[in-house]
């Protein structure tokens, strides 16, 4: 069981979808964490690298900065099924690059502009990701 | 100034990630699991998000271009084709697996645990692998 927290949940949903209208207003690209991520890998390497390199250490730097801040811990609890987590890391990353975005390309940005393709993926992903949890956790799982 | 102003932006959208409760995949896992332990809070952080974006948006297109950048960049394909089908399957069924889609994973590579450790470098393998797949090969881009 993890705790209902719809207020928690908006505001946190709030600040992303700011810091997506912020990075439109700053360089007129998408916030689309794998977009962003997967071109800072080689062979690409182009004038903004710095600008995405600089957002992605931004991200991992935010949990340590939000506890050194507040005091207080981030709470996670994350597979130690180390094999699992691997297929899964290499699911999520190719999939992600290969259909052109994530949940934040696609499911944030792609909804917010009204997009047919960005619809269409984000209805995808949810069914499969719902389908894959019932299966692993009430089929597999017993 | 353009560096300073990405790791801002990066560091309030991870914060969000954080706060909304998204970096962590016990609540992922639990939002996707309708028949058990069902936990409806990531509807609210998509919900808040596509909001803030949808209005957002608006505003900032209705300039000319933006502060730091000749135009705006916007995908504008509208066709459904293989890619934007079965790549979203094949992310579905990792997120999942795991609970963790690529922002609240890179936000979790600082708290260091073992899943994540493996979850990241794997994640970024299949990016690089799907790069190459989708550009046709390995030769040096510079778009």
């Amino acid at each position: 069981m993890t705790e209902f927290t719809p207020l928690a949940s908006t505001a946190g949903g709030m600040m992303i979808g700011l810091s997506a209208v912020l990075l439109m207003l700053w360089e007129g690209r998408i916030a689309g964490i794998s977009g962003i991520a997967g071109r800072l890998l080689p062979p690409y390497l182009d004038k903004a690298f710095p600008s995405r390199l600089a957002f992605v250490i931004g991200l991992v730097a935010a949990p340590l900065a939000m506890m050194a801040v507040t005091g207080a811990p981030v709470v996670q609890t994350v597979s130690s099924n180390i094999p699992l987590m691997v297929a899964a890391g290499l699911l999520v990353g190719f999939g992600s690059v290969w259909g052109n975005g994530c949940t934040s390309g696609h499911g944030v940005c792609g909804l917010a502009r009204l997009s047919t393709r960005s619809m269409v993926a984000t209805a995808v992903f949810m069914t499969v990701a719902f389908i894959t949890v019932f299966v692993v956790r009430h089929v597999i799982g017993g | 100034m353009s560096f300073l102003v990405n790791l801002a932006l990066g560091l309030l959208f991870g914060a969000g990630l954080v706060v909304s409760g998204m970096s962590d995949p016990a609540k992922v896992l639990n939002f996707l699991d309708l028949a058990g332990t069902w936990d409806p809070s990531l509807a609210f952080v998509m919900g808040g998000a596509v909001l803030v974006a949808f209005v957002g948006y608006r505003l900032v297109l209705s300039r000319g271009r933006p502060i730091n950048a000749e135009s705006f960049h916007l995908p504008t394909r509208n066709d459904i084709d293989l890619r934007v089908t079965a790549g979203p399957a094949i992310f579905g069924l990792g997120w999942g697996l795991g609970g963790f889609c690529p922002g609240p994973a890179l936000t979790a590579l600082g708290l260091g645990a073992a899943g994540t450790l493996a979850f990241v470098p794997a994640m970024l393998l299949g990016m690089w692998a799907a790069r190459l797949l989708a550009d046709g090969g390995l030769r040096s881009r510079t778009a």
